[in-house]
């Protein structure tokens, strides 16, 4: 084991563990606000056009989750199948660039198709 | 209270079952009684392990009715099911025979988390003036009451799905120490215990505390480990 190593991912997982309860729960109350009368995808768009923040907001909501469904994932995976060594790790964090990759694009083309 | 109990006690090794034994129901009588009858008076063979009687010494520690305790000092009454007990030997630990388990992994393992004190002082310095008011005084007294008898560990699900985990004893013990202000080991403790096989392989499920007979939460100590190695991995100290 690595004491530096298994500390970082500890303290990374507790940190986007504090972003991740806040914008969840920020998140769903938007999603059931904003359902009250049913809201279509172009209601979406056109409300989130032009408010930056809400893209920061989501863009650092898939960056907490892309970092801590990972670390999450490697403990699983070591756990359940007692497998050692870099391949869990390997094969979670290509999960976590995978959700990074396609949580940014979500964003950028949810922006994008207001323009 | 009926005049006898059914006692299903553990024979064998790793391999082994379980055989029957019929002993006369008693009051105020403990597990570790019920077993030292059976071993005194119905089959001499049984093999088991205890030392002060009194809740002391830990040695006596089982698995009774699927959960481990200190025999010594668990009342038959309060445990029996319908009048039946199922004695075990402790879970998570190779079995020699019978009740007795192999305890050495157990032990080595605080030895791996640097459980030894290592003195600041010598004998010809002045006494170390600790006082019971203390922060870090009162989170060593917290934890420091541990005979060592293994429940915890036997009860442990992580310890059952990673064999190399330290385990709930051994990081309630650097816990202790890393709150004792005459020690000198701390930095090297905190490397020993950080990581997928130490503190940080707790799932916080509690058992430990659950079942210590001692009423310690090693869980708490575990959790201010935690903190602690985050803390000295900021510093750069880990």
């Amino acid at each position: 084991m690595s004491a530096r190593a298994d500390t970082r991912r500890w303290l990374i997982q507790r940190a986007s563990a504090m972003v991740l309860a806040v914008s969840v729960i920020v998140h769903l109350g938007v999603i059931i606000m904003a359902t009250q009368n049913g809201v279509s995808a172009a209601e979406i768009v056109e409300r989130i056009q032009d408010n930056y923040a809400w893209m920061v907001f989501y863009i650092l909501f898939v960056v907490a989750s892309a970092l801590h469904a990972p670390i999450g994932l490697r403990t699983v995976i070591r756990e359940t199948t007692g497998m050692q060594g870099k391949f869990p790790g390997f094969i979670s964090s290509s999960i976590g660039v995978i959700l990074l990759i396609m949580g940014v694009q979500a964003v950028l083309r949810l922006y994008g198709l207001g323009a | 209270m009926a005049d006898t109990l059914e006692v299903s006690v553990w024979r064998g090794g790793e391999k082994g079952e379980f055989k029957t034994y019929t002993v006369p129901a008693l009051e105020s009588q403990t597990v570790l009684d019920i077993v030292t009858y059976i071993q005194r008076r119905l089959d001499p063979s049984l093999s088991y392990r205890f030392a002060c009687r009194v809740g002391m010494c830990g040695s006596c520690a089982m698995t009774v009715n699927g959960k481990a305790r200190w025999t010594c000092r668990t009342h038959a009454s309060l445990v029996t099911d319908n009048g039946k007990l199922e004695i075990a030997p402790l879970s998570n630990l190779p079995v020699i025979k019978d009740l007795a388990t192999d305890m050495r992994e157990f032990f080595d393992k605080w030895a791996k988390a640097e459980g030894n004190f290592k003195p600041t002082k010598t004998r010809h310095d002045e006494f170390q003036t600790v006082k019971p008011s203390d922060k870090k005084r009162k989170q060593a007294t917290a934890a420091i009451e541990c005979i060592g008898c293994g429940v915890c560990y036997s009860s442990c699900d992580v310890v059952a799905w990673n064999k190399d985990y330290l385990g709930p004893a051994a990081l309630n013990r650097a816990w202790s120490l890393l709150n004792d202000v005459r020690d000198a080991g701390n930095d090297e403790r905190l490397r020993a215990i950080s990581g997928d096989a130490g503190c940080h392989a707790c799932h916080s499920t509690q058992m430990c505390q659950e079942r210590c007979p001692k009423y310690l939460s090693p869980t708490a100590s575990i959790a201010g480990l935690k903190r602690a190695a985050a803390s000295a991995l900021l510093k750069g100290k880990l």
